[in-house]
């Protein structure tokens, strides 16, 4: 029931974003980067931005993309700050070895 | 630029070694561990990520007469490191890049998006709360063909500008932006099952 629920909702947003300054979602997708790199301006973010007030899939959606980079800059940044690589002795004495041969 | 990972900040060309051994010897010491972690980082391999850092640590002595201090003597460094570790991934065999795709949004006839319902997700915050997330984390980054994780690791981790990774990979800076949104679009999908609550 739930899918057949969401195809009746597909069909109509398709027929929305038909209307003047709607887009689909798939054209919403091609504005993503630029939008949180804060390069839309004027008409194009307010489309973008008209396009996730009316569009409950693309707002969940780009929740759990800012939710995915998040996790991903605190795993690779954070961890490494907090626990600084421990530094091998045998690569410093290699890297030092090979300075003294040139 | 600005560099994430960087215990500090940038070095100076002052901070540059003057020749001496002592000097040579404290420069290695204290700039080793970033450059391994990066280099770690791109190369997946310990020893290979060694490799490339000893190598890169000869192409930069024997540049350092010619560092004209343009740019922060930091800047210099890590793009020496970045250069050395794909060259190395180069000589690797060629991954498949057609596994993305299956990872990427999906829309119906309309364009209209083909979204799983997000009842009650996790948030970020708790979930690097949890001991396992990060390595977790770090895996299914790992597992993206490198062509696409490449470029997430230095825009997203590294914070190199679009132009900067365009021109160290030597493609255009559209296209950089196009690998970086399928990248992150795929790691949204491979972390879905941790950000809904039933993973781990
Ligand atoms: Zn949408």
């Amino acid at each position: 029931m739930i899918t057949r629920r969401k195809k009746v909702m597909r069909r109509i947003h398709g027929a929305m974003f038909k209307l003047p300054l709607m887009i689909t979602c798939e054209a919403f997708e091609d504005f993503i980067l630029a939008y949180l790199d804060g390069e839309l301006k004027g008409k194009q973010k307010f489309i973008f931005e008209m396009h996730l007030g009316v569009c409950r899939e693309c707002r969940d959606y780009l929740r759990a993309y800012k939710s995915s980079m998040e996790l991903t800059k605190a795993t690779l940044t954070n961890s490494e700050n907090a626990l600084p690589e421990t530094v091998p002795e045998d690569l410093v004495q290699a890297v030092l070895a090979a300075r003294g041969q040139v | 630029m600005t560099l994430a990972n960087s215990p500090e900040q940038s070095v100076s060309s002052a901070e540059l070694p003057d020749g001496s051994d002592q000097s040579i010897e404290s420069f290695v010491r204290s700039h080793t561990g970033w450059m391994l972690s990066l280099a770690k980082r791109i190369l997946r391999d310990d020893s290979d990520a060694e490799d490339a850092v000893q190598t890169a640590f000869a192409n930069i002595f024997k540049n350092l007469q010619a560092f004209d201090g343009r740019s922060t003597a930091k800047t210099w460094m890590h793009r020496i490191v970045v250069n050395q570790a794909l060259m190395t991934l180069r000589k690797r065999r060629p991954q498949s890049e057609e596994e993305i795709d299956e990872l990427l949004p999906v829309f119906d006839a309309n364009g209209c998006r083909i979204e799983d319902d997000w009842a009650n997700p996790e948030t970020p915050e708790g979930l690097l709360q949890r001991t396992q997330t990060r390595s977790h984390v770090a895996r299914l980054i790992d597992a993206l063909p490198d062509s696409h994780r490449i470029v997430l690791i230095l825009r997203d981790i590294e914070e190199l500008s679009t132009a900067d990774v365009a021109e160290q990979l030597n493609i255009t800076e559209a296209n950089v932006k196009v690998r970086l949104h399928r990248a992150r679009a795929a790691l949204k999908k491979l972390l879905e099952p941790l950000m809904r609550g039933d993973a781990l």
